[in-house]
C-alpha cells in the first residue's frame, strides 16, 4: 500500500478511536492517536500476520506494552479482520472483549495481555529468545511509551536482550514527551532514551513517528536488519496527533472527549 | 496412597530446592520443551544442573542477572513461543520483587509458567528476615488462575516440580533451602488438588504441608505415646485444596491444629480456615509464624523459636482438643 494510502487508513482509524472513546465515556485519546500510525504501518503493511489464524507460525509478533493505548491496537486489528469493526462501540462496557487494557484470554490477536507498564519489552524479550532458540522466523515489535521508560523493569529487559543479541526484536518508543502529570522532562526525566538503549549495546533508529512514507522505511529497515543486535526505534510524535485541540496536551492522556467535542475531532480529521 | 520412605530412606536428609535441576533434565529429557530462567542464583535454585546436564540443554537456561522482573516476563514469553517455563530466584524475590509480572502478565494472560522458587520459609537461615520469605504462599494463593504447591521433601518437590509441568497454566512450587529428612518413596507421585493422609488417628487432625510435615509426624509419635491419636494430613496442594479429605477427617476427629513454614496469614492456614468455617466449624489451632518478620538463626534454632517445631504442634493439639 502506498504511503498516502496508509495515511488514510490510519487517519479513518483515528475517528474509530474517537468514537469508541466517546461511546465509553473514558479512556485514553492522546497516546493512541500518537501511535495509530505506527501501528497502522505494521498490521497493513509491516508485519506477516493472518486475521484468520493468530497463532500462525511464522508470523510476526506485536506486543503493545503500552497497553492504554488499547483503543489503537483495538482499531488496527479489527480493520485487518480479528474481529467485526461493530465490535468496537463495546470497548470498556460489561461483557466485551474490549476491556479497558488489551486481555489475551478473550480477543483474538492480542498475544498478551498488558496495561501494567514496563513489562511488554521483558515478555517480547522472552519470546525473540523463544523464536532464536527454536532456529524460527519471524520479527518480534514492542511499542513502548517514552514515560514508560521511567519504569526500571524496561532497562532490565535492554541489558537481556543486547546480552542475548535478540536481533529479531524490534522496540519501537511512542516519544510523545507527555505523560499523565504533565512533560516527561518535569515529571521525572529519563533524559535521552535512545542513548540509553545504545549504551546497553541496542542499534538505534530515529523515525518521524506520523510521516508514513519513513514509518514504513523505518520499521522495514528494523524487521530486516540483523547484526546480533536488537533494535530500537525511537519514533518522534505528537500526543494527541490529528486533533487540534487534543495534540501536545497532557489533559487528553486519560480523557474521552464528549459528544461536541467528537464532532469536532471527527470534522477536523474529515477535512485533514 | 503414596508410598512413605523406608526407615533407612528417612535418614537421608536432602533439600527440596536439590530437586529443581535435576528433575528439568529428567523432563527435558522425556522431551518436554521446558526452559529455566533465573536471577544469578542458578548454583543455589540447581538450575545450572540442568544446564550442566548435556550440551543441548545449556541453551535452555536463561540468566537475567538480578533482574526477577525481567526473569519472570522473560519466562512468559517463552512460554508463548510453546516452552514450559520454569522460573527461578529466591522466594523473596521470585514472587515479592516480581508479583505485578506474575499478577499482570502470567497469571492475567494464563500463561504456561511455573513459579518455582527456592530458599522459601526461615529455611534459609542465617540470611535473617530480608531473605526469608514467609507470605509468598499468600501473595500466590490469592491470584486467579494460580495453583500452589508445598512439597514437604526431595520426593514430593519432584513429583510437585513434574506435576506442574503437566497441568497447563501458572503454578507456584515452594522450595526451600535446608536439608530435611526425606517423607515420601523417592518415586512417590502426588496429584493436583488432593491431600495425602500419612498417618491415621481419631482425636485431631493435623493438616500440614513443607518443613511441617517431619514435625507435625513427630508430633504424632510424641502424642502416641501420651495416648492422643493423631491425624497427619499432607495439604502440599493449598491451591486447589482438597476440603473433601481434610472434612473426612474432621468429622472424625472434631479438631483441627495447621501447622506450615509461612506467616499464620494467607497461607495454609487461612485456606483450611476457610474450608472449616464455610463447612464444618470446628476449632482449629495455628503453628506458623505470628505476623511478623524472620531472623538469623539455624533452620532448626528458628523452627523452635518461632514455635515450628514438633513440640509447638504438641502443645497446640493439647489446647485444641480442650476446645473440642
Amino acid at each position: 500500500m502506498d504511503p498516502n494510502a496508509l495515511s488514510a487508513k490510519a487517519n479513518g482509524l483515528r475517528c474509530h478511536i474517537l468514537r469508541m472513546l466517546a461511546q465509553a465515556g473514558s479512556g485514553h485519546p492522546g497516546g493512541s492517536l500518537s501511535c495509530i500510525d505506527i501501528l497502522t504501518a505494521l498490521y497493513a503493511e509491516v508485519m506477516n500476520h493472518d486475521p484468520a489464524n493468530p497463532e500462525m507460525e511464522g508470523r510476526d509478533w506485536f506486543f503493545l506494552a503500552k497497553g492504554h493505548a488499547a483503543p489503537a491496537l483495538y482499531a488496527v486489528l479489527a480493520d485487518a479482520g480479528y474481529f467485526p469493526v461493530e465490535e468496537l462501540d463495546t470497548l470498556r462496557k460489561l461483557g466485551s472483549r474490549l476491556q479497558g487494557h488489551p486481555d489475551s484470554s478473550q480477543l483474538p490477536g492480542v498475544e498478551v495481555s498488558t496495561g501494567s507498564l514496563g513489562q511488554g519489552l521483558s515478555i517480547a524479550c522472552g519470546v525473540a529468545a523463544g523464536l532464536k532458540l527454536d532456529g524460527k522466523p519471524g520479527c518480534v515489535f514492542a511499542l513502548l511509551g517514552d514515560g514508560e521508560c521511567e519504569e526500571g523493569q524496561v532497562w532490565e529487559a535492554a541489558m537481556f536482550a543486547a546480552h542475548r543479541g535478540l536481533d529479531n526484536l524490534v522496540a519501537i518508543v511512542d516519544n510523545n514527551g507527555l505523560q499523565i502529570d504533565g512533560n516527561i522532562q518535569d515529571v521525572c526525566n529519563p533524559e535521552d532514551i535512545g542513548t540509553k538503549f545504545a549504551a546497553f549495546g541496542w542499534d538505534i533508529m530515529e523515525m518521524d513517528g506520523h510521516n508514513m512514507a519513513q514509518i514504513v522505511e523505518t520499521l522495514n529497515a528494523a524487521k530486516e536488519a540483523q547484526g546480533g543486535k536488537p533494535h530500537v526505534i525511537i519514533a518522534h510524535t505528537v500526543k494527541g496527533k490529528g486533533v487540534s485541540f487534543m495534540e501536545n496536551q497532557a489533559g487528553w492522556h486519560g480523557k474521552a472527549p464528549n459528544a461536541e467535542q467528537l464532532q469536532a475531532a471527527l470534522d477536523e480529521l474529515a477535512e485533514s | 496412597m503414596v508410598t512413605l520412605a523406608s526407615a533407612e530412606q528417612a535418614q537421608v536428609r536432602k533439600a527440596t530446592r536439590a530437586a529443581f535441576g535435576p528433575t528439568l533434565v529428567e523432563l527435558a529429557d522425556e522431551g518436554l520443551p521446558v526452559v529455566a530462567v533465573d536471577a544469578d542464583l542458578t548454583g543455589s535454585t540447581t538450575t545450572k544442573k540442568f544446564a550442566d546436564a548435556k550440551p543441548e540443554y545449556e541453551a535452555r537456561l536463561f540468566n537475567c542477572g538480578i533482574a526477577e522482573q525481567n526473569m519472570i516476563d522473560v519466562a512468559a514469553g517463552l512460554s508463548l513461543t510453546g516452552n514450559i517455563a520454569f522460573t527461578g530466584s529466591f522466594a523473596v524475590f521470585g514472587t515479592g520483587r516480581a508479583y505485578d509480572q506474575i499478577r499482570n502478565t502470567v497469571c492475567y494472560s494464563n500463561l504456561n509458567v511455573k513459579v518455582a522458587p527456592t530458599h522459601a520459609g526461615v529455611s534459609v537461615g542465617p540470611d535473617g528476615g530480608s531473605h526469608q520469605m514467609l507470605e509468598d504462599v499468600s501473595l500466590m494463593r490469592g491470584l486467579p488462575n494460580m495453583r500452589v504447591l508445598v512439597p514437604a521433601d526431595y520426593a514430593a518437590a519432584r513429583a510437585a516440580l513434574r506435576l506442574a509441568a503437566q497441568t497447563p497454566g501458572p503454578v507456584y512450587v515452594r522450595m526451600g533451602r535446608a536439608s530435611v529428612p526425606c517423607v515420601y518413596a523417592e518415586d512417590v507421585q502426588l496429584e493436583l488438588g488432593r491431600a495425602y493422609v500419612l498417618r491415621e488417628g481419631t482425636d485431631v487432625t493435623i493438616v500440614a504441608n513443607g518443613v511441617e510435615i517431619r514435625e507435625a509426624l513427630a508430633a504424632a509419635e510424641t502424642l502416641a505415646e501420651q495416648g492422643v491419636s493423631a491425624e497427619v494430613i499432607d495439604a502440599f496442594s493449598v491451591k486447589p485444596l482438597d476440603t473433601e479429605t481434610i472434612l473426612a477427617s474432621v468429622a472424625k476427629t472434631g479438631c483441627c491444629v495447621v501447622a506450615e513454614e509461612h506467616s499464620v496469614i494467607g497461607g495454609l492456614c487461612s485456606a483450611v480456615s476457610e474450608c472449616l468455617a464455610q463447612n464444618s466449624p470446628v476449632p482449629a489451632e495455628f503453628v506458623a509464624v505470628k505476623d511478623r518478620f524472620g531472623k538469623s538463626g539455624e533452620f532448626d534454632e528458628l523452627l523452635a523459636y518461632f514455635g515450628l517445631d514438633a513440640a509447638s504442634i504438641v502443645d497446640a493439639v493439647k489446647k485444641v482438643i480442650t476446645r473440642r
